[in-house]
């Protein structure tokens, strides 16, 4: 652990983003977002409803277009240039709300898809490759039925599984588990922690905050799409600065 | 790893000029990329191409007012004055001229009961009554023989009351049909339900005109000898045999989406068969499928058309009727596009309608 | 085996009559009702008709298709004349409806593509442009846009040698389009043979380049060795033939044209007029269908790092197409079934040539039987073909 962490410490960040604003027409959702993240770090952001928590990942792989500012991830800066977002896509593993996965493919095909297509795998490999994911998010026996078949926490533990077959650097979360029953949001955080303690670099929206407890590096806290607060997990919840995180905070854990 | 240079916000942060206002619109609407501008430019020509020939043509160089052919050859534009001649052929067909206005009151009346039936606050009981009153009054207005109108047989009958007629009695006069067909083809009892698929199925694979072809020269064979039915009639059932088809698999449609909890929950508080479908699943099963319903209507409001072919003056028929006085035939063009609006008319604010329908049953308000 | 039946309380008896009140007894009277009244529904017709056949002295049975028509059909596919049997008119009359439905399905197809993409355009006027279309064509009937398209053929084109030309080889006038066709040669059906070879190499090389691709991982071209295949065969089969280039082009003599090939204009009105009014249907249903798969697709698949191209081929299309094929086909069907209104301008399809048989031998039932036979069988094939395409591609839910 201990050496986990210098390294963590050691290393530079991997995505940077500075100044950077989008609008929505007159409508401005992100103003003015300075964040860093290392390798290896694990940052929780949260925040009211339509604060911009989703826009400003997605924004990270460029499924949202940012208009002003710079982005960059991996050393690879995000500008309307198709080759550098393939590339930048293809670091950066993202998990949706609504999981998305792809219904007329079994689970094992949405798995090795991108490393047969993207990657050029061939597919025995991508499968043996796919079957180990599965069996880390503990369902390998459901390889080959189709995710209509599925619980709502086996889809997202199979779309997780599904963006690690790309071997990314860097996760992202969008509320993960908000589309899901109580019962099931502990199999899909298991494996969320699991996986930070591997050491990934995550970045994840999520309101579960007894998860941001166990895994955050650190909070980032958003409202009116802005960056209010940036701090480290005991400090965020012990004595928040700003007076809007303190009311979210008392809202949230009662 | 590239250096970032924090970016310094400006004092009062404003989206970029080009996507917001005016040009915004135009950049992300019109210009977006190479080939949308291209699209665009094309777009704009093709328009430029078409507009203003046709804004010249049927209203600039027009004939407006009534005028003999003579003066529609001598002009550039369309010739308005075909309308002047012949609206009312059009419109009411060879309906004796003076009882005109007869056909036109039965209409206004049939519209209003329409016009009435697309609020939802009046989907009551009493609107079937409203509904049983029009068509009587319809009929006693074209018919006449009463109240000191004459008597007007309807082989006279024709133009766009006919049209209504047809498709009006024909969705009608298909619903009980259409329902019991619906309700065969999802039977358990194997005789009944082949039956049903058996019509449905036949029904549909064929086209219209073939089952107008056999109104038209099979009925006649089909009645003891010496019964005599007349051509509107034959066609009528025709149309209200063909529809009965689609409408039922329209129907099926809705009892499906019924979930099964409904029927069971109906059926274990004592309710038997009858019951269960008259009062808990049909109700359900058509409210659902209004939209549907109303999409069927407007197929077979321009289906009825086809009556033309055998030898009956709907709205289509009677403009071919109008047409074929020599004097005026080179003006079909204008007699085509009259009449295609009228159907547009009809057709398109029945669409639109139906679209609003479906958008409130989605969002749930029920009526 | 004999377990003595454990006693219970005395049961109340069942009142009324049991026959009734048994659920499977009361299903077999129904259906006995039911279908003794479509039987007696039809005796009645049956006999009603066989009497005034009798009356008005109609022969019936299929034996006339046997005799001469006397007839003649303005243009067939096979060689025809009025001194053909009937039955042979009925086959002309056939492959003209297949001939115009076949292409007018094709035709459909890409407009309806075209337009449906256009109506989600990004771009507001292509938008605005295709849906203005859609509307003006679906909610106008189709008779009467036949009328329409004929009218406006017969009357505007010019007649005869003042046909309208494009490279002086086609030909457009009032009585339809000539066109270029290649001169016979002896290595045409060669051609053709090798066309088929052809489709046969593209289907092989697909299966070769998705099994390359899953044992090496190296994604292998699809499309342009298909192309290779389908036409650059034939290419080749030409070539060795000594590239024959002689082509049959429509000459204008004197009074009229000779050479090449023709179609007549009433075909050209019915095909536009399908193609134009079912065009708009299908763009419908190709919008529905693409607007059927939500983003959330697209936007999974493009983060998993699939180029756009990839994404439309491996997750849009599949989807979009399970949702489009059903009323895909309806349409299809919608179109053949239309095409019988051939018979108002005049083109001499399957509805027009029994027509006239009606006419002039007055067997109403036997030609209305002949047109609702085969028209069925087209229908049950394609609909068979649709049911047979869906279950293969349903999916599969909890
Ligand atoms: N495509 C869009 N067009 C216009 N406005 C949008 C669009 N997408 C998002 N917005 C607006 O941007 C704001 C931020 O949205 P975003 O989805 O990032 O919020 P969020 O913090 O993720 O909220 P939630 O917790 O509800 O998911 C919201 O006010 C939303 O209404
Ligand atoms: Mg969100």
């Amino acid at each position: 652990m201990i050496n986990l962490a210098e390294r963590r410490a050691a290393s530079g960040p991997v995505i940077q983003m500075a100044g950077v604003n989008k609008w929505y027409g007159e409508f401005h959702v992100l103003k003015n977002i300075n964040l860093e993240v290392r390798s290896g770090e694990r940052v929780v952001v949260c925040g009211p409803s339509g604060s911009g928590k989703s826009t400003m990942i997605r924004c990270i792989n460029r499924l949202e277009e940012h208009q002003k500012g710079r982005i960059v991830v991996d050393g690879i800066e995000l500008i309307a240039d198709l080759k550098q977002i393939d590339a930048v896509r293809r670091e950066i593993g993202m998990v949706f709300q609504h999981f998305n996965l792809f219904p007329h493919m079994t689970v094992l095909e949405n798995l090795t898809l991108a490393p047969m297509w993207v990657r050029n795998t061939p597919r025995k490999e991508a499968e043996d490759a796919a079957m180990a994911y599965l069996e880390r998010v503990k369902i390998p026996e459901q390889a080959h039925k189709f995710p209509g078949q599925l619980s709502g926490g086996q889809q997202q533990r199979v779309a997780i599984a599904r963006s690690l077959c790309m071997k990314p650097k860097i996760m992202l979360f969008d509320e993960p588990t908000s589309a899901l029953d109580p019962e099931m949001i502990k199999e899909v955080l298991d494996v969320m922690i699991e996986l930070a303690q591997g050491g990934m670099t995550m970045i994840c929206v999520t309101h579960e905050m007894g998860f941001a407890r166990t895994v955050a590096d650190s909070m980032v806290f958003m409202d009116g799409g802005e960056i209010v607060e940036k701090a480290p997990p005991t400090e965020f919840f012990k004595n928040p600065k700003s007076e809007r995180t303190k009311l979210f905070l008392s809202q949230i854990l009662h | 790893m590239a250096p970032v240079s924090s970016v310094v916000a400006g004092s009062a942060p404003r989206p970029p000029a080009d996507s917001i206002g005016v040009l915004g619109w135009l950049r992300t609407r019109l210009f977006s990329s190479v080939l949308n501008s291209i699209l665009t430019i094309l777009c704009i020509g093709l328009l430029v191409w078409i507009v203003p020939p046709l804004i010249d043509w049927m209203i600039l160089d027009a004939v407006w007012s009534a005028a003999p052919p003579e003066v529609c050859r001598a002009a550039e534009g369309a010739c308005w004055a075909l309308l002047h001649e012949k609206a009312r052929l059009i419109l009411f067909g060879r309906y004796p001229y003076v009882e005109q206005w007869r056909p036109l009151l039965a209409m206004t009346v049939l519209i209003v009961a329409i016009a009435l039936s697309c609020n939802r606050n009046f989907w009551r009981p009493w609107l079937a009554g409203v509904w049983a009153g029009t068509l009587a009054l319809f009929g006693l207005l074209m018919w006449g023989g009463v109240l000191g109108m004459t008597y007007v047989e309807n082989t006279l009958w024709g133009g766009l009351p006919l049209t209504m007629i047809l498709s009006v009695f024909g969705m009608v006069g298909s619903f009980p049909l259409a329902v019991a067909l619906a309700l065969g083809r999802r039977s358990r009892m194997p005789i009944i339900h082949a039956l049903s698929v058996g019509y449905i199925e036949l029904i549909r694979g064929v086209p219209l005109i073939s089952v107008l072809f056999m109104a038209s020269f099979m009925f006649p064979l089909f009645l003891p000898s010496g019964v005599k039915v007349d051509e509107l009639l034959r066609a009528q059932v025709a149309i209200i045999l063909f529809t009965a088809a689609y409408l039922a698999e329209v129907i099926r449609g809705g009892l499906q989406s019924i979930p099964r909890g409904q029927d069971e929950s109906a059926k274990s508080l004592g309710l038997n068969y009858w019951q269960t479908t008259t009062m808990i699943v049909l109700p359900q099963a058509l409210r659902a499928v209004i939209p549907p319903i109303v999409n069927t209507f407007i197929s077979l409001f321009k289906d009825t058309s086809l009556v033309a072919i055998v030898s009956l003056f709907d709205l289509l028929g009677s403009l071919r009727l109008a047409l074929a006085d020599p004097l005026w035939r080179n003006y079909f063009i204008e007699g085509y596009v009259f009449v295609a609006l009228i159907y547009f008319f009809f057709c398109f604010f029945m669409s639109k309608y139906s679209q609003y329908l479906e958008s409130q049953l989605q969002t749930g308000h029920r009526p | 085996m004999a377990e003595p039946t454990p006693s219970l309380a005395p049961a109340r008896p069942p009142t009324g009559p049991r026959v009734w009140n048994n659920p499977r007894a009361r299903a077999i009277i129904y259906q006995v009702l039911v279908l003794g009244g479509v039987i007696g529904a039809a005796a009645y017709l049956i006999d009603n008709t066989l009497t005034n056949l009798a009356e008005r002295s109609i022969r019936s049975g299929f034996s006339f298709i046997w005799h001469e028509a006397g007839f003649a059909i303005s243009e067939a596919l096979i060689d025809y004349q009025p001194n053909h049997s009937y039955v042979r008119a009925f086959i002309a009359g056939l492959l003209n409806t297949l001939k115009v439905g076949l292409l007018g399905i094709v035709l459909v197809t890409i407009l309806g593509i075209i337009i449906g993409i256009a109506r989600l355009s990004t771009n507001w006027l292509v938008a605005r442009l295709a849906s203005v279309y859609v509307e003006t064509f679906r909610n106008v009937p189709l008779l009467l846009q036949l009328y329409l398209w004929y009218s406006l053929l017969t009357e505007m084109l010019p007649g005869g040698r003042d046909a309208l030309s494009l490279f002086t080889a086609f030909y457009l006038n009032k009585s339809g389009l000539m066109y270029p066709v290649p001169v016979y040669d002896g290595i045409h059906p060669f051609m053709i043979v090798a066309f088929l070879i052809g489709c046969v190499g593209a289907y092989a090389w697909g299966r070769y380049a998705t099994r390359r691709h899953e044992a090496t991982g190296v994604p292998t071209p699809r499309f342009w060795p298909s192309v290779g295949f389908v036409l650059g065969l034939p290419l080749v089969v030409w070539l060795i033939g000594g590239a024959p280039t002689a082509i049959d082009v429509p000459q204008m003599e004197r009074f009229r044209f000779v050479g090449g090939w023709h179609v007549s204009i009433e075909f050209i009105a019915l095909l536009l007029g399908l193609v134009v009014y079912t065009g708009a249907f299908v763009a419908e249903t190709v919008r529905a269908g693409i607007l059927s798969v939500s983003r959330g697709q697209t936007e999974a698949a493009l983060s998993l790092g699939l180029r756009r191209g990839l994404v439309l081929r491996l997750v849009l299309l599949p989807q979009a197409l399970r949702v489009i094929m059903p009323p895909l086909t309806s349409q299809y069907l919608n179109l053949m079934k239309n095409s019988s209104l051939a018979v108002a301008i005049g083109y001499p399809d399957l509805v027009a040539v029994a027509n006239t048989t009606l006419n002039q031998t007055g067997q109403a039932i036997e030609a209305i039987a002949v047109i609702m036979a085969v028209y069925l069988t087209i229908s049950l094939a394609i609909s068979g073909f649709m049911n047979w395409y869906n279950k293969r591609v349903a999916l599969v839910e909890r």
